[in-house]
Formats: structure tokens, sequence, C-alpha cells
């Protein structure tokens, strides 16, 4: 009896301990797909064997890489590839550590982290574009027009009704009703946290006062939801309510988005090809690194985030070199059309041809 | 045939072993504490002691400061521990005192059931089945309590379901089956003699529990209350869930959402860089020495009270 009852509060405070370490790595920390293999027009890589390729990051590409997957092993059953996700930190991590071969990320290195990527040099290879939603739940309002200076007003709580002044100048001829406005956000810190508020960073200059970064100091009445799905959930199940949704998940779960004023100051509904039009619009850096919100262009959507797979351009593993340089000609070529069915953008071809020019330089 | 009087390789080998299993654990405990406060490093720079006593949580300002997710922690498991501890103490008499053997071990065996749910379940359970509906009974709590001083304060607006509140529900059911079967073992072990003695004296059963069963059992309790404590504040994912992950709350409302300590780190750790990671590493050391202590003083009330 004695021993029993000590041994209970070893468990727990053990439980405990167990907890807190694994609280890093229990988020979104699915297994990856498994490759679909046994294809009949199998065709081994020309230079050499089997090859196993690990990466993750991303969640905003997830749905694209397990398609992009699936189809490049079909024709590829001798390299099996593994996604797992798990957020773009973690991916750039990962990456940097050497723990996975390739990484995909919605955001670039900081220079304090570049230097810590112990693989030597390394390439951003653009991947895609995808439009972020500014859903919203009005019974009778089927169309909404936003400004950036609007949505910054609206999310830092300075705008509390749908009929204000601000709301009703940007919809000349709709009627909008006297109900409260509920604000819905993440949870979770995230890649699309940082590209909205970014988005109003430099489209609402004087309005937006939060900055952007993955966690915002949101005020306190307002809602959050666990990933773009916990923020739909809540768009859609409350009267009122307004959140940031990427647009797979808002048109997965069947909400009513706004339409944005870009910068050409023109109204543009997210789609993929608003979001690809954007990606004409942007300045591309040396390193292919770039920003894509409020992106120039008449046909822009403002709010786009672009995303990128990282890879080693001199893999010491040469069969893994070939397997990647292979994967990643597939991801910016082949691959590029499946990207709208599933709601995202493809590259634009001013950079899907620097996209294809990163992958030559990685040697395989 | 003659016993050996002096240790035989076996029992040297077993002594090492033994010693060095527990040395492993004590290291590893020592490592752990050590790497935390080495990462915690940065943020300390960044933040000096603002960093335990600043509201502010804003990475976007590189301002981290932990207040609002211990007051969190705390705010939650008192909550818990109110909702539980008269719900444990309660079954664990009926248990041992009240019920019949026949029903007795049916009922012990769902509460050990009700213990290894995992905490996920709840915590979904708190979100898609709870949270919702809840919401109107707080409100119609605030608007009964309305304008008298200190239960306004506690039951106050509530603007949705996920709140400090919902989460104190879901880790009171959590902690209950713990505390429960921890009482129960701690009154199991009432001398039944005492107890005879007692209602040979004609005292009632009540009368009984108060002047044999409590005296005997009340430091077993203490203890087992205080490793629910425990449970409750490291509690990650069912907290994360309901209780609303606002920023910066320090409030006495109830009804209103926040944060607690290890709901922060799993919700914000993936996308975090260096300063972020290494200001969540300081609120997890600071977890880690909070419900070490916790552990640390039950399990001695738990020893002592078997004595």
């Amino acid at each position: 009896m004695k021993l029993q009852a000590a041994r209970i509060a070893q468990v727990i405070t053990l439980g405990t301990l167990g907890a807190l370490s694994l609280v890093g790595c229990s988020k979104k920390d699915q297994p990856a797909t498994p490759a679909a293999t046994g294809s009949a027009q199998a065709t081994a890589p020309a230079t050499g064997g089997n090859a196993t390729l690990n990466a993750s990051g991303s969640t905003f590409q997830k749905a694209f890489q397990e398609v992009a997957i699936e189809s490049f092993t079909k024709a590829n059953s001798t390299i099996k590839i593994n996604y797992g996700g798990g957020g773009s930190g973690k991916g750039r991590q990962d990456f940097a550590d050497m723990v996975t071969d390739f990484g995909c990320t919605d955001g670039a290195y900081k220079d304090e982290e570049k230097a810590k990527v112990k693989g030597g040099e390394f390439v951003y290879v653009p991947i895609l574009l995808g439009a972020i939603t500014v859903s919203y739940n009005i019974d009778g309002v089927d169309k909404l027009q936003l400004s950036a200076d609007t949505i910054a007003k609206i999310f830092q709580r300075d705008i509390k009704k749908w009929n204000d002044a601000a709301i009703a100048a940007d919809n000349p001829g709709v009627t909008l009703p006297d109900l409260d406005i509920v604000v819905a956000h993440r949870s979770d810190g995230s890649g699309t946290t940082q590209q909205f508020t970014l988005f109003l960073t430099n489209a609402a200059t004087s309005s937006w006062k939060l900055k952007s970064a993955s966690t915002i100091e949101w005020p306190a009445d307002t809602q959050a939801g666990n990933g773009n799905g916990g923020v739909a959930q809540i768009v859609k199940s409350t009267k009122g309510a307004i959140g940031y949704v990427d647009l797979p998940d808002a048109k997965a779960s069947g909400l009513k988005y706004a339409s944005v004023k870009n910068a050409s100051g023109k109204f543009i509904e997210p789609s993929s090809a608003s979001a690809q039009a954007a990606g004409d619009g942007i300045e591309v850096q040396a390193d292919l690194t770039f920003v894509a919100v409020n992106a120039k262009g008449d046909a822009t959507y403002p709010i786009t985030m672009p995303s990128w797979c990282i890879v080693y351009t001199k893999p010491a593993d040469k069969a893994k070199g070939a397997a990647l340089k292979r994967y990643f000609n597939f991801m910016v070529t082949d691959a590029q059309k499946m990207a709208p069915e599933i709601d995202y953008a493809p590259l634009p071809k001013t950079l899907q041809d620097k996209a294809i020019a990163a992958v030559a330089k990685i040697e395989g | 045939m003659k016993l050996n009087a002096k240790p035989n390789r076996a029992d040297t080998a077993f002594h090492g072993a033994a010693i060095a299993a527990a040395a492993l654990v004590l290291l590893i405990l020592a490592l752990v504490v050590f790497t935390m406060a080495t990462r915690m490093g940065p943020v300390l720079d960044r933040m000096g002691l603002d960093f335990f006593g600043s509201r502010r949580w804003s990475p976007a300002d590189r301002l981290f400061g932990a207040l609002p997710f211990l007051w969190g922690t705390l705010y939650t498991a008192v909550i818990a521990l109110v909702l539980a501890v008269p719900v444990s103490i309660g079954v664990a008499l009926f248990v041992t005192q009240v019920a019949s053997p026949r029903l007795r071990k049916p009922l012990v065996y769902v509460l050990d059931l009700l213990a290894v749910v995992p905490s996920v379940v709840f915590g979904l359970w708190g979100v898609l089945v709870l949270a919702q509906p809840i919401q109107s009974i707080y409100i119609k709590v605030h608007n009964a309590v309305d304008g008298i001083p200190v239960l306004q304060s506690i039951f106050g607006a509530s603007l949705q379901g996920r709140s400090f509140m919902t989460a104190g529900i879901i880790l009171a059911i959590m902690i209950t089956p713990i505390i429960t079967s921890l009482a129960r073992e701690v009154i199991d072990t009432t001398p039944t003699p005492e107890k005879e003695g007692a209602y040979g004296l004609g005292a009632t059963r009540w009368e009984m529990i108060r002047a044999v069963v409590w005296p005997h059992s009340k430091a077993g309790i203490v203890g087992a209350v205080m490793l629910g404590l425990g449970r409750a504040m490291g509690e990650t994912i069912a907290v994360a869930l309901v209780i609303g992950s606002s920023i910066g709350q320090i409030t006495t409302n109830a009804f209103a959402s926040g944060n607690s300590m290890p709901s922060v780190i799993a919700n914000e750790w993936g996308e975090a860089d260096d300063l972020h990671k290494s200001a969540m590493i300081g609120l997890a050391l600071m977890l880690f020495v909070i419900t070490i202590a916790v552990n640390l003083i039950a399990t001695a009330v738990v020893q002592r009270s078997k004595r």
C-alpha cells in the first residue's frame, strides 16, 4: 500500500516532466504519408539506385507535397520521399541541423540563424504562392470589400461594429448590419499570421500598430483557433466573425471571403489566379527570397504568401543528390500544374525560370 | 551448507547496477535543469528580471514576460481543485465507507479507467462539446452575481466559451480520478478496530468518519490533493484547446480567456525564433521548478501520513 502510493506520486512527477519535454514535438507531427510504390513504368534515376529523402516544414505546403510526392514516386519507384510537416520553423531548424535532406518554409532564415546552417551552401527554391483570405460570417452579405486600413482597424478592435463608417466606405451600396464584430486569429505560432500581419504592416502603415510576427499580441477581446481549420471553425460558427484563413481551408469550410484592395487600388477576390498574378509584381532578391504581400499589378490579390523548399547544393550522398535534383525539378515544372486544383497558385513564368535555374545548382 | 558471509559476485553486480540506475535518473534530471537554465540565457539577457514580472508577451517587439502565463497556470489549477476536491473526497468516502463490496469493485474499476483517458480526448471534448453551450451558463451566472462585490469580479463578463473556467472544469475532470484513488487508499488504511470502536460507542456513520477516518487520513488527503495540483499545472494539450489562448491576460474573471505556461509552449514553439524559444524554455523551467516543488511536498506529506 505504502509503496503503491509513493509509486503513483513518482509516476505523476515523471509524467509531468515527460509532457514538458515532449511539448516541442507534440504539435502536428504526423507521420509522413507513405510514398506510393509498385508502379509498372518505374524507371531508375540515371545516376543510381535507391534513395529515401526525408523532409519537414511548412504545413501550408503539406497538401501540395502530398500530391507531388505521390505523383513523383509513381514514376520513380526507387525513390521514397517522406514529408513530415511540423511548421516552417521546424523545417528550417531540421534542415539547418541536417536532420532532413530538404526543408520547406514560408519564410527565409534570419541572418543569425543562417550562420547555424551546418551543411554548407544551400538554395531557396520558390515552390508556390497562396492566398490568405479574410473570411467572414454575416447573413445576407455575400460580397464584401475591405481595404488594408479597414482590416487593420478591425483586427486591432478599433472598429467593433459591422455598420461602421469605415467598412461602409469600402462597400458603397451594401447594407451592413448593426452586428458586433468577432475577430478570430491563430492560437498557434504561424507563418500565416506572420504573412497576414506583414501585409498589414506594409499596406496599412499608419493604422497597424501590432507589427508582424508568428505570434501577435492580439487584443484580449478576440478569439483564437488552432490552425487554419480552428480559425475557420470559429468564423463558421460565430455570427459577425472575421478571421484570416488560407484559401484551401476557407473553401473547404464553405466560408465567404472579402475582396481586398490591392496596391493599385482595385478590390480583388482571392483565388489561385489572383495569387499567381502577385508573383509577377514582386521584387525577387538574388537568393530568390522575396516578399509577396501587397505586390504591384491590377489583378494582384494583395495578401499572398510565398513558400520555398531549401536544399544543399552539394549533398554528401551522391544517390540522394540525384534524387533531390529530380524531385526538385519535378516540383518546379510538372507539379506546378497540380497547384491550382488544390487552390494554391503556381509560380508565374519569370519566377519559375529562376527556380529551375536554382535547381540546376544542385550537384547530383 | 554454510551461508557465505561475504557478498558474492551477483550481489556486487546488482548493487552496482541499482546505484547506476538511481544515479542515471538524477543525472538526467540535473542535465534537464542545466540545459534549460543555459538555454534560458538569451531571454534573461534581453528582459532581465522583467521576464518574471512583465505582463507583455510580444514576439514582434522582442518583449517576453511570463507573468500572465504563470497567472493562467495557477488560476486554472485553483479552479480545478475547488471543483475536484469535494467530489473526489466524497467519492473516496462513498467507495470505502458506504458502498457495498459488490458495488465497490466496478466503481473503483471505472474510476481507474477514467484516470487513463488521454488528455487530448478531454481537450477535444471540451472544445467541441462543452465550450459553446457552456457560455450561456457563464452569461447567466454573470448576470445573477452582477453588482455583488468579489463574486462579480470572479464571475465577470463572458465573451466566449473558451476560458479559465472551462479549462478549470476540464482539469477538474482529469484530476478527480487521481485524487480519488489516492484518497481511497489513505482512507482504507484506517484501522478497523478503531472504526468498530467508534461504532461500539454508539457513533453514527458520519460521526465515525469525522472522529476516526478524517483525523487518520487528513494529511494523506492533503498530499493526494497536491499531486492533483501538480498534474493540473503541467497539463498541456487539453488546456491549450479550451483556455482561449489570449495573450497577456491577468484577471480574476474566470470567464475570461487566458493562457497557461504549458499551453503557450505547445502553441508557439513551432514557429518561434531563438529568443522566443529561449523565453519559452524559461517558462518551462519555471513550471518545472513549481511542479517539482509541489510533487515533493505532496510525496512527503503522503509518506508522513502513512507512518
